[in-house]
């Protein structure tokens, strides 16, 4: 376990082109002084000022959180390995690089751990075998209606956010770590790919079959009323 | 070059990468095209980034209640300096050899005895749950649950409680969603503590690692 994580963290440091995280390219929209009082943060921290950790990653603790669930779909386990993956992460501060994004190492870090913990526990029996093989066979929508822009105020509604874990939930499992990485965690296509152990190219492969499912699953959704007090025009659908 | 087309099928096996501005020029002025003329591929990216952006956006993750509470208290106890750990680990020592000096081979008995303890009360399942944690039963059953849990049945009918209440009325918790509470593991490991200290809370710092976090759950 501890060897499996060392590993990583080498292969960590030795890639090369961790520049390609800078924050022009952040896409959560970490403003620029956010990203100074961050690498503050995080010298500090590296300094032995154990005590800022938190603060550190108090913005991030949601996504860490969230990045677990997606592989162990468990709360407890999921925030047990948040918890190790944050301990883990204070551990070894000082191999963190200040090229590297902070919040992308950390999910990785997190991700590593859920795994561990899944292939330890052997709770893939729940969900079947892992199918490695991607589909051969292109995914075909089934729903064309036309399409309106769904209010992100949508997402203050309880039900509604239920109703989008769920169809998140209901995906096989190598569709839902990818998009979670990807589209939730916000980790390029090649840092999906480290982190899961994957190709690149089955990273794209399913990503576009989970973008495509949730996209129907939504539709269908539209279709039951979970978005019908919203402010949408009669007869037009958002997808 | 010039004027190179798609179809529908070629559209949607490339709109991710589209969306990912991963994609060459070519194919992009052509799916661009596509889009302006095609109603149902508009619908697909249109659909498609709906999904991205209403994914991405943090309100959708759900923090279990006591999360933050929990990951501080750990992070803070983590965070003092290892030789003020020592010095604690060492403090506590003292009284240890004490009573050891003083007990002499009643020592073991005694410590054999601590771990009996330890593990019936842990027998005693429950003991180690928060007892403030909302937890749900569903009607007719005897167990309960942290909500959301697989394992329950009747998800319509749900009576929501504290772990402390559903003890209380004799339900006993899940073996799957409160796992974590009832390991033996966690319990023995934490024995060094519970068997010298009186005052649990303050001797933390003298226990394991591994007991430092299930202490910081256990007490929540
Ligand atoms: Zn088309
Ligand atoms: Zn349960």
């Amino acid at each position: 376990m501890a060897d499996d994580c060392c590993r990583w963290l080498a292969n960590e440091m030795a890639e090369p082109n961790v520049l390609r995280n800078n924050a022009a390219a952040d896409k959560s929209g970490q403003s620029a002084s956010a990203l100074t009082r961050e690498q503050d943060l995080i010298a500090r921290v590296q300094r032995g000022q154990n005590e800022l950790f938190y603060e550190l990653v108090r913005p991030y603790e949601r996504r860490v959180y969230a990045a677990a669930l997606a592989i162990l779909r468990n709360e407890s386990d999921a925030e047990d390995v948040a918890q190790e993956a944050m301990l883990k992460a204070l551990a070894n501060i000082r191999q963190f690089r200040a090229e590297a994004r902070f919040s992308t190492w950390l999910i990785q870090i997190t991700v590593n751990e859920a795994l561990m913990r899944r292939r330890r526990e052997r709770t893939v029996v729940m969900e079947g075998i892992d199918d490695r093989r991607d589909e051969e066979t292109d995914y075909t929508p089934r729903d064309f209606a036309d399409w309106r822009e769904i209010p992100s105020e949508a997402l203050e509604r309880k039900e509604i956010r239920q109703k989008l874990a769920e169809a998140l939930a209901s995906l096989d499992r190598k569709y839902r770590e990818v998009f979670v990485l990807r589209d939730v965690e916000q980790l390029n296509i090649q840092e999906t790919a480290e982190a899961l152990g994957i190709s690149v190219a089955s990273v794209k492969t399913r990503l576009l079959r989970a973008r495509l499912m949730l996209r129907d699953l939504l539709a269908a959704g539209w279709g039951q009323g979970w978005f019908s007090r919203l402010p949408f025009e009669k007869g037009s659908k958002p997808w | 070059m010039v004027n190179e087309r798609v179809n529908c099928e070629q559209v949607w096996r490339d709109i991710s990468n589209y969306i990912e501005g991963d994609v060459d020029t070519a194919l992009r002025t052509a799916m661009d095209e596509h889009f302006g003329t095609c109603p149902r591929c508009k619908s697909v990216l249109q659909g498609t980034r709906n999904v991205i952006r209403l994914y991405s956006d943090e309100r959708m993750i759900e923090l279990p209640a006591g999360f933050d509470r929990r990951l501080e208290r750990l992070l803070a106890q983590r965070a003092r300096p290892r030789a003020s750990r020592w010095l604690t680990w060492e403090a506590w020592l003292v009284p240890v050899a004490a009573m050891a000096l003083i007990a002499g081979g009643m020592w073991l008995m005694n410590s054999r005895t601590a771990v009996q303890q330890v593990k019936s009360e842990h027998a005693n399942a429950g003991q180690n749950i928060p007892p403030d944690l909302a937890v749900v039963v569903a009607p007719g059953t005897k167990v309960f649950h942290v909500p959301g849990c697989s394992f329950i049945h009747d998800k319509d009918n749900l009576r929501k409680l504290t772990a402390k209440e559903a003890l209380k009325e004799g339900f006993t918790p899940c073996p799957r969603c409160l796992k974590k509470y009832l390991e033996t593991t966690a319990v023995v490991y934490a024995l060094p503590g519970t068997q010298v200290s009186s005052d649990a809370d303050e001797d933390e710092a003298a226990r394991s690692d591994t007991s430092h976090r299930d202490e910081v759950r256990g007490r929540d």
